[in-house]
């Protein structure tokens, strides 16, 4: 039998040797894809059998080794982790039976390197969700970073090479400039006899109470490492550091769909919400007005973002835009600060996963049967492709928050907790501004997620594509999109292990 | 055995000084070669050994006097934490960089001149050896012509390579001889003030002179500054700090390859492991930092380099070049480490020292195999490398990770002790520099990353990988590289003993 502690690393190091396995088994396609779906399974097996302990409450927790004196890269499975590790490694499995597909379908050149970063990357995430000080997080949110990096240009055309530069740019200046700033700091602040800050380990309600308690800290200092954390976690795309989101989509779809929809994404909210919890703490945050500010800017990038998303053509643009608006979602319900809201936050990373998914795996899939990458081209393609485009049309009202789908469910959490904070510390304008956000947000996921789904059903296909007959996708995309298409609506009935999870979170932040 | 070990410290300086010699005379033949490789295996077993004993000392000082002459009269060895850790930089990567070097001098230099060429390399190599490991002022600046002799001629035999070679050269040789006779001068001053010359024993009668400045009748008090002036100028020189690195870029770039890397990897250490000697030992960091506030100059012509040195690293076309600017900017991080004269600011000084000789020496070796393969280090010629030379170019990119300071390589560990160190000490200004520099070397080194990669090569020329002689010595510098990056225990460790030391924290 096997310790949880065994598993966690097990998690970890089984997609390294998938990356070995994958890597050497180059030559022979159909083992080598065999080696990524088999890894894929065993590193959700692990993360999965994981739950019950810490359902239990068990401290699961593990040392690799120390890096300098008194920083080591140490691990603790605690939920909000669980959340982000689950979903990341659960859908790697349709995306690894996708890539297939596609990769196939495309003739993708140099399909080794492609399949050699995935565990790597995953390995990454893994790393991050179960990290137990901000240093180890802040080694494996670079290693994802640069284990992406291969993906984003793929292709290798002059136009992958620009887009590379501007994700690695953005990327890297971020997280050094501002997060390493904000690491270093407060292990400075933790060093002494009496130090400002308890320890560089993540802690349940701050690391902040003591030093502030005992006057050795100012206040403002703590909202201005605030500030350097939420910049230096570049992979929340907050703006105005969004860029690199929309360069990405230069990687084919299923890097699109996983790392840019999943897998990267989630781990920069996921970061923000960690950092929030287990590093500042909610109490310490609320009590100095730490997270208005941020409310604010969360909002905007929600409403600009959706209005951007509006105005783009390119069907997998539109996407990009509609994750970051979706992203500042789980950043303002955080910047909410009530347990509640901490816990809509979590849940969200989980209801936006699996449509989001499902919506790029769509776009690909059209891409691949039809090669039409525009939104304009759509008309008639549900016709054409009814089971792809009906995954995209589950996905699209998840977005907009339509039951029966998981994208109402965190909607509903949401919106609870702006009420709950409201009825706690007596209604003021953030409410009504976070209130009037989701409203309008909603409004414009509507106006430009519909029109496509129109496109798709109610007009007939243009002149010219008569001539260009084609049906549906490549069998293992298929499969891939309706399986996240049936979370999406599995989960509106059934979403008890995620929300037990965030639960726990909930009790963390209070 | 036991004589050995006691005469280790004069040993480990006359054994490639005699050896040079030797190799000039009858190393003809490949025969130069494997006199200059057995006498660097002998001194980096030396090293290892002294740094072994050093530590094991209560008080952590070997003391060796030449001759049995007791000093100040005789010329005093003296053996620290500090000057261990240098000893065993230098020796080790004059050992490794001579073990690649046979196949690699052989394309660059005349068959002829062999023998001259590996003397005057042995030759450096005791300068270098010396100089760290000296208890004498005026000893040092003898120890630092032989090197600095001895390198001007190096660089100069890359002319059947480029003719800018020798104009390299000889404008390395007038700058470093300027610093060399203002070092000289320097310890003319002091000792005037003092009337001696050894190290320890100068720090010592300073203090009654420091004393008398509080006083009425203050004596020397214009000779001392004049003379701490002077030196610090002409270390600053042979250190390159910015603005002194004038001489630094040609030269790296059109000496032969190996030279290049000896050169970058413990020359200029050891320039600032003489400064930081002077500072801390010789004049004291009260007089240096407390009084004349050197370190502000430091920290500002340190910070300048970071941002200067690597700005021009983006602009070079020749990678050789590039990678010299970027020497320009790692040796800013150097003195930073030490301007700032706390603990953490020391222990990244000497973490750099040894971490920066074994990242940037591994890249130069990669640039090597590229010289000897393709036959040059511009841009153009890395294109579409990575196909065709995988793994010298896997080590260039790991050493270019390395450079940036990502984490899990050396670098990161250099740069995570000096923030730290700039953070401690309220300089949130150069805790952004810093950084800032990182993102600089993320353009420059991506920047080669990416011709290596992705780049296209019109001439479809065969390129087969490096000789093994070549490659060894390459991944062997580099994985020390990502190996101290990840378990960084012995260098911090070392560093620390070293910091501890010179702040006279008692073990």
């Amino acid at each position: 039998m096997t310790t949880p502690e065994q598993l966690a690393m097990l998690a970890l190091g089984v997609p390294l040797i998938g990356f070995v396995l994958v890597a050497m088994s180059g030559r022979v396609p159909n083992v080598r894809e065999a080696f990524t779906l088999l890894t894929a399974l065993v590193t959700f097996a692990c993360v999965a059998g994981l739950y019950p302990a810490v359902m239990r409450g068990e401290e699961v927790r593990f040392a690799l080794l120390e890096v300098m004196p008194g920083v080591p890269l140490s691990f603790r499975v605690e939920p909000l982790g669980m959340v982000y590790a689950l979903v990341a490694t659960l859908l790697w499995i349709p995306n690894s039976l996708y890539s297939i597909g596609y990769m196939r379908a495309n003739h993708e050149k140099n399909q080794t390197r492609f399949y050699a970063c995935y565990p790597l990357a995953i390995a990454s995430a893994v790393g991050i969700a179960f990290a137990d000080n901000i240093f180890t997080m802040f080694v494996f949110y670079e290693m994802l970073t640069l284990s992406t990096f291969p993906l984003v240009t793929h292709k290798g055309t002059s136009d992958a090479m620009r887009s590379g530069r501007v994700y690695l740019g953005i990327l890297l200046t971020t997280s050094v400039c501002f997060q390493l700033f904000a690491v270093l700091w407060i292990y400075v602040l933790s060093m002494g006899d009496t130090p400002a800050v308890e320890s560089i380990n993540f802690t349940v309600g701050g690391v902040f109470r003591d030093g502030l308690a005992s006057n050795r800290i100012d206040p403002g200092i703590i909202g201005l490492l605030f500030f350097l954390y939420i910049y230096g976690i570049g992979k929340a795309a907050l703006m105005p550091v969004h860029r690199w989101l929309p360069a990405a989509m230069v990687a084919p779809t299923p890097v699109s769909a996983f790392l840019h929809a999943v897998a990267v994404v989630k781990g920069g909210v996921f970061c923000v919400i960690k950092v929030s919890v287990y590093v500042f703490g909610v109490g310490t945050m609320q009590q100095y007005g730490l997270g208005n500010w941020l409310l604010y800017v969360a909002g905007a990038t929600i409403i600009i973002a959706s209005l951007i998303a509006a105005f783009q053509d390119n069907l997998k643009k539109r996407l990009a835009y509609s994750t970051i608006s979706q992203l500042s979602y789980v950043v303002m319900a955080t910047a909410l600060l009530t347990p509640l809201s901490i816990m809509a936050a979590t849940f969200h990373i989980v209801a936006h996963a699996f449509g989001k998914i499902t919506l790029f795996f769509a776009a690909g899939s059209v891409y691949t049967a039809s090669h039409k990458t525009q939104v304009s081209q759509l008309d008639g393609i549900g016709r054409r492709m009814p089971a792809t485009m009906a995954a995209f049309t589950i996905g699209a009202l998840s977005m907009i928050g339509v039951p029966p789908l998981v994208g109402f469910v965190s909607k509903w959490w949401l919106i609870s907790s702006v009420i709950e904070r409201g009825t706690l510390s007596g209604v003021d304008f953030s409410e009504g501004f976070v209130l009037a956000v989701i409203g309008a947000s909603t409004l414009l996921n509507a106006s430009y997620f519909l029109p496509i789904i129109y496109r798709a059903f109610f007009r007939p296909l243009a002149d010219d594509d008569l001539k260009h007959p084609h049906g549906e996708a490549p069998m293992p995309m298929v499969y891939a999109l309706s399986f996240t298409a049936a979370l999406t609506v599995l989960f509106f009935f059934w979403h008890k292990p995620a929300l037990d999870l965030a639960e726990l979170v909930r009790r963390a932040a209070l | 055995m036991e004589l050995i070990r006691h005469n280790l410290p004069a040993l480990i300086v006359v054994t490639p000084l005699v050896m040079g010699l030797l190799t000039s005379i009858i190393g003809r033949r490949g025969l130069g070669w494997w006199m200059a490789m057995g006498t660097t295996a002998a001194g980096l077993a030396m090293s290892v050994q002294l740094l072994v004993d050093v530590l094991s000392q209560g008080d952590r000082t070997l003391e060796y006097l030449m001759g049995n002459w007791p000093v100040p009269f005789g010329i005093g060895y003296s053996v620290d934490p500090l000057n261990a850790t240098v000893l065993l930089i230098v020796s080790l990567l004059s050992a490794v960089i001579t073990l690649y070097a046979r196949k690699s001098v052989a394309s660059e230099v005349p068959a002829g001149k062999l023998n001259f060429f590996y003397a005057l390399w042995l030759f450096c190599i005791t300068g270098l050896l010396g100089i760290t490991i000296t208890g004498d002022a005026f000893n040092l600046y003898v120890l630092l012509e032989i090197s600095s002799l001895s390198t001007y001629t190096l660089v100069a035999l890359g002319k059947d390579r480029n003719r800018r070679a020798l104009t390299s050269a000889v404008n390395y040789l007038v700058l470093g001889s300027i610093g060399a006779c203002f070092y000289l001068v320097g310890v003319a001053y002091l000792y005037m003030a003092t009337g001696s010359l050894n190290i320890a024993d100068i720090a010592e009668r300073l203090q009654p002179i420091y004393a008398s400045w509080g006083t009425d009748e203050p004596v020397y008090q214009k000779t001392v500054i004049t003379g701490f002036a002077f030196m610090a100028v002409g270390l600053s020189l042979k250190l390159a700090l910015f603005p002194l690195h004038g001489w630094l870029p040609n030269a790296y770039t059109y000496a032969p390859s190996s030279v290049s890397a000896l050169l970058a990897s413990t020359a200029t250490k050891v320039g600032a492991y003489a400064f930081i000697r002077v500072i801390f030992t010789l004049v004291g960091v009260g007089f240096a930092f407390g009084r004349l506030h050197t370190d502000v100059a430091l920290m500002v012509c340190s910070g300048a380099a970071i941002l200067v040195g690597s700005w021009l690293a983006i602009r070079q076309t020749n990678v050789k070049k590039l990678l010299a600017y970027s020497s320009i900017a790692q040796i800013g991080y150097i003195a930073l480490g030490f301007a700032l004269a706390n603990r953490d600011g020391i222990t990244a000084s000497v973490i750099h020292l040894f971490n920066h000789a074994l990242t940037k020496g591994g890249m130069f070796l990669a640039l090597g195999i590229v010289m000897y393969r393709v036959g040059g280090t511009r841009l153009s010629d890395l294109r579409g490398l990575g196909r065709k030379l995988p793994i010298t170019m896997g080590a260039f990119t790991a050493g270019g990770l390395g450079l940036i300071g990502v984490p899990l390589t050396s670098g990161f560990i250099s740069k995570w002790y000096l923030v730290s160190a700039c953070l401690e000490r309220g300089r949130y200004e150069l805790a952004g520099v810093v950084l800032v520099g990182s993102v600089l070397a993320l353009v420059y080194v991506w920047r080669v990353v990416e011709t290596i990669y992705f780049g296209k090569r019109e001439d479809e020329v065969t390129v087969r990988e490096a000789p093994a002689s070549m490659l060894v010595p390459t991944l062997i510098l580099v994985g020390a590289s990502i190996y101290f990056g990840v378990d960084s225990s012995f260098t911090t460790h070392i560093a620390g003993e070293a910091a501890d030391f010179l702040l006279k924290v008692k073990p």
